[in-house]
């Protein structure tokens, strides 16, 4: 099955191009692009997309530590940044891979290609839905109806930790009331009654 | 088009015959003609009909304007008293006997759930019954239903798909393999056919029902 690819750039010289590079190559398909940053995560529902190629200057300089948040209706998509001025090392670090402007169409195909593989590894393992040891700890403490701010202290961590934890863990097991999750960890013998 | 063809096509729709009291048996008669045996807005048996079968469906304003409406409230307090009195029984009934099955703690927490799940559901119909529903009635009078406002109900429309969610990642992912393969495999297509109907049934409240009412609203205030 070809790999959808959603596109953010502003230049349509870049975009056609990027296009016709990849649809040379029979993987690929680019199936929506975008020219700004907004309303990108109710695009990335409709367009489902395997990878998204974007341009770093088209996110707000100020909200670059948290740009991510915008893509968490689908956290486990690669993004690669197209770059064709100069970024700081550090930002892109926050990126799966890194297009210059000047690479060959076939490095091109090559770097996307090879995101696409480890991000498949890394969905297929089980590892990514197992509970870590600390957000058992939390669900734990959730299930004998502790409020966020008691497992903070409890367990010395912020309560914007604690809540990362309930998010990852809403997100493996899927079961979302307090309820539920108070039977799931009965069922797995974390708590005795 | 004969109203048994209908159901061949999408034979989810068997289930909103009984809210509109047509009786099974209705032989070759057509959609029309039972609709008027039964003194349905034929236009208003079709939208409903359109989104059980069609996903997203949605009516044009148009078609919302030529809709004689007034079969809504007793359509969905009718397809309440089947939540609460048929499926609901229905699916506790399997899960007390899946809960028999597993250790005793496990079992009174899962019993503990499910309770807690029919009484949010119960709570959630209880206020359209007694609260939302009695001020259309008052608006389709006439009233101008100073009391309250629709939009308090769009902002008060709790969430009851949630647990069911959660009973069935449960039953499917976490109860041990062993316990009553059988009957959880019963329970666990119940709960994604309630599931699915009580969705349908929210999209309706959401998107015919409360426009349905903004437009009364506000033809009572122009009066």
């Amino acid at each position: 099955m070809k790999k959808r690819v959603l596109l953010i750039e502003r230049s349509s010289i870049i975009v056609e191009g990027i296009t016709k590079i990849l649809h040379n190559h029979t993987n690929f398909d680019v199936v929506a692009t975008a020219d700004t940053f907004d309303r990108i995560a109710e695009r990335i529902v409709v367009a489902k997309p395997d990878l998204i190629l974007i341009n770093p200057a088209l996110v707000d300089f100020s909200k670059r530590n948290s740009f991510k948040s915008a893509f968490q209706g689908s956290p486990q998509t690669p993004l690669v940044a197209l770059v064709y001025t100069y970024f700081d090392q550090q930002w892109l670090k926050h990126f799966d891979a890194v297009i210059e402007i000047n690479d060959e169409p076939q490095k091109i195909i090559d770097k996307i290609t090879e995101v696409l593989q480890n991000s498949s590894d890394k969905t297929e393992s089980s590892d990514l839905y197992e509970l870590s040891d600390r957000e058992r700890d939390v669900l734990i403490e959730l299930s004998k109806g502790q409020t966020n701010k008691e497992i903070a202290e409890k367990l010395h961590i912020s309560v914007h930790t604690v809540i990362t934890h309930r998010k990852n863990i809403v997100r493996k097991t899927g079961i979302k009331s307090a309820a539920g999750l108070a039977v799931y960890a009965m069922l797995n013998n974390l708590i005795e009654s | 088009m004969k109203l048994a063809d209908v159901v061949v096509a999408n034979y989810n729709l068997v289930l909103i015959l009984q809210r509109f009291n047509i009786e099974l048996g209705f032989g070759e008669k057509t959609v029309a003609e039972i609709c008027k045996q039964y003194g349905i807005d034929t236009n208003f048996f079709l939208l409903i009909c359109n989104v059980y079968t069609t996903a997203n469906y949605l009516p044009t304003k148009e078609e919302l304007a030529n809709t004689q409406m007034d079969m809504l409230v007793p359509y969905l307090v009718a397809s309440h008293v089947y939540y609460l009195q048929e499926r609901i029984p229905h699916l506790e009934n399997h899960l007390n006997r899946i809960a028999d099955a597993c250790k005793p703690t496990q079992g009174e927490t899962l019993r503990k759930f499910f309770h807690e799940y029919k009484g949010e559901v119960e709570k959630h119909f209880q206020y359209e019954e007694n609260t939302v529903f009695p001020y259309i009635t008052d608006l389709c009078k006439g009233g101008k239903g100073q009391r309250y406002s629709i939009n308090q109900f769009e902002e008060n429309h709790s969430n009851i798909e949630d647990k069911l969610g959660d009973l069935t990642n449960i039953i499917l992912k976490y109860l041990p393999g062993d316990i009553m393969p059988n009957e959880r495999r019963g329970l666990v297509f119940d709960i994604f056919q309630l599931s699915s109907d009580l969705n349908t049934h929210s999209l309706i409240e959401e998107k015919i029902l409360i426009p349905y009412v903004e437009t009364l609203e506000e033809k009572n205030v122009r009066r």
